[in-house]
């Protein structure tokens, strides 16, 4: 066997490029968090769009309908399910199999796996995005968000703090199983507090309180208010962002790559 | 420790031409525990250099280091003159690694990976050569969970080697692989070396080491208690050879104790093996026959490596697996 050696320019682009293919093609393998992270969101708007008394605007919603207010709230499911489903769990078996550990003999460096995969997380996140706004103003009327800007920006910290959440779950899980039993037992109490069972605005006002301090619970808030009004208040933004410092610390502190 | 350490242990050989690999008094201790003690040796560019030991003894350890994977507590670490603490990118560039426990994600093809793993470095190797030398043309498009031990086992080491390696270190290459497999894999370790890349061999098997390596350290509760050509380390350990035979009747073993050359008279069964060196079979045969004794089933066994080896350290290797001759 002769080895052909090929020159090449430096390794990094084009070997992160192949890195994001290779957690592409696993995500769409271990399809999970695809199914319900775009399909059960868009299965469930489609499902309320269809009910005609959630599409009229109710005063005790502050003349939003139904309709209107779970579309923040099915945004919030579907990035939360991607980013805790395919985040601390994968991550964690990668530690558990020792692909971080021969990765940190290459010339790359493991933490770039974890960049690849939020890459492929980030897109599904945006499809699941695109989706529902789209079947909602598309096939039930919705209007378009009033403040783009401020949506993008509620999206991206909202994204950061899940980010940052799963990989102190990573942190601190030593088997995968152990980050999946985590990733659940947090995920159902925050979409409680998202308000999918009920929405944040029909809470009773201690519920309400706590939820505007989860991060869940703040996403919907910050993203609701951009939808419907305009530019989302500091509040739901600065806890958002919150979140993202402190388990960005804590997992960066914490989180072990072998 | 029982071990009788042998001079060469003592400083590092100096082997000929540039070292590839010079370790100068490693030290590594996890908490109480001294995992590796005082380890000396240099490995010469084209050279395949074993570590061999039973499980435990600091092998893994030793090479963990060396390839950057831990930071020693003391001691030097030089690989082609580079240091794997704060050369680490260089480094990651000329070493290949198959590490004795990873793992690839389960649902990648074997191409996939290799794609991948072809993509960090600068001048790789050729995928095409590599799945052909290492027999896994045919594999390219299954699942890494769908792939035998022994396949698995040969994909680790093709990734060690596609960086186009200056020096290659393989921890435990063929555990796990039958009889047929491990010749495989000592043949495609043969063809890499003569393609001029260094190779550091972890193993706890005496056959694989006395065929491939070049030289060997010996290492037992994490120190070199020899190191040396693996034929001269077993001449050397047993001084020599032993005889084993039936006699004819039982007899004295002062009989054969005090011929010259003769140090040790052991019985197996109705066997009697002796030890020493000179014109041993001649010697026992004689003294036998005047003693108007036969000797039958005469078999003279040169010492090996595993003789070698419990002779200085006074443990047995694990022989998992080694059910071939």
């Amino acid at each position: 066997m002769n080895a052909t050696l090929i020159a090449r320019p430096a390794p990094p682009r084009a070997a992160f490029g192949q890195m994001v293919r290779n957690e592409a093609r696993l995500a769409w393998r271990q399809p999970t968090g695809i199914i319900a992270g775009i399909g059960i969101s868009v299965g469930l708007l489609i499902m309320f769009g269809e009910v005609s008394l959630f599409r009229q605007s109710s005063g005790r919603l502050g003349g939003l309908s139904t309709f209107d207010v779970y579309i923040p709230i099915l945004i919030a499911f579907a990035i939360g399910i991607i980013a805790l489903t395919y985040l601390p769990g994968p991550l964690v078996s990668y530690r558990e199999q020792g692909v971080l550990r021969r990765l940190s003999t290459t010339p790359v460096p493991a933490s770039w796996v974890l960049a690849a995969q939020m890459a492929v997380q980030v897109c599904l996140m945006a499809i699941a995005v695109f989706l529902l706004l789209l079947v909602s103003m598309v096939f039930f009327g919705a209007t378009a968000p009033k403040n783009p800007g401020g949506l993008i920006l509620a999206l991206a910290l909202s994204i950061a703090a899940l980010f940052t959440i799963g990989l102190a779950i990573a942190a601190v899980a030593h088997t995968a199983s152990a980050a999946r039993g985590i990733m659940a037992a947090t995920f159902y109490p925050l979409l409680f507090f998202a308000g999918l069972w009920y929405p944040i605005p029909l809470m009773p006002g201690v519920i309400q309180g706590i939820s505007h301090v989860t991060p869940l619970g703040a996403a919907v808030q910050a993203m609701q208010y951009s939808m419907d009004v305009s530019f989302p208040p500091v509040a739901p933004l600065l806890v958002l962002a919150a979140y993202a410092l402190v388990f960005g610390y804590l997992g960066k502190r914490f989180f072990q790559w072998e | 420790m029982r071990a009788r350490t042998m001079t060469s242990a003592r400083e590092p050989v100096q082997a000929a031409g540039r070292p590839a690999v010079e370790i100068a008094h490693l030290r590594k201790t996890y908490g109480t525990l001294v995992a590796v003690d005082d380890v000396s040796f240099s490995v010469a560019e084209g050279e395949i250099f074993g570590i061999l030991g039973p499980n435990g003894a600091g092998k893994t350890t030793t090479v963990e280091c060396a390839v950057g994977l831990r930071s020693p507590d003391s001691g030097t670490i030089r690989l082609m003159g580079l240091d794997p603490q704060t050369d680490r990118d260089q480094i990651h560039e000329i070493v290949g690694v198959q590490l004795q426990e990873s793992a690839f994600p389960a649902k990648l093809r074997v191409g996939e990976i290799l794609e991948e793993y072809r993509s960090f470095y600068r001048q790789p190797a050729d995928v095409t050569d590599l799945v052909e030398a290492f027999g896994l043309a045919g594999k390219r498009g299954a699942y890494y969970r769908s792939l035998s031990g022994g396949q698995r086992q040969r994909l680790s080491v093709a990734l060690a080697l596609i960086g186009g390696p200056k020096i290659a270190v393989l921890d435990e290459m063929t555990t796990g692989l039958d009889p047929q497999a491990r010749r495989d894999a000592w043949d495609l370790i043969e063809s890499v070396r003569d393609r001029g890349v260094t190779i550091v061999l972890v193993t706890h098997f005496m056959e694989e080491a006395e065929r491939l390596c070049d030289r060997v350290a010996l290492i037992d509760n994490g120190r070199i208690v020899a190191l040396d050509a693996p034929a001269r380390l077993a001449a050397q350990a047993r001084g020599g050879k032993s005889v084993r035979f039936l006699p004819s009747a039982p007899f004295d073993d002062r009989l054969l104790e005090k011929l010259p050359g003769v140090t040790r008279v052991e019985h197996e069964g109705q066997h009697v093996i002796v030890t020493g060196t000179g014109e041993l079979v001649n010697a026992v045969i004689l003294a036998l026959h005047a003693a108007g004794l036969e000797a039958r089933d005469v078999q003279l066994d040169a010492s090996s490596l595993e003789d070698a080896f419990m002779w200085l350290t006074g443990t047995h290797l694990h022989q998992e697996g080694e059910s071939q001759s």
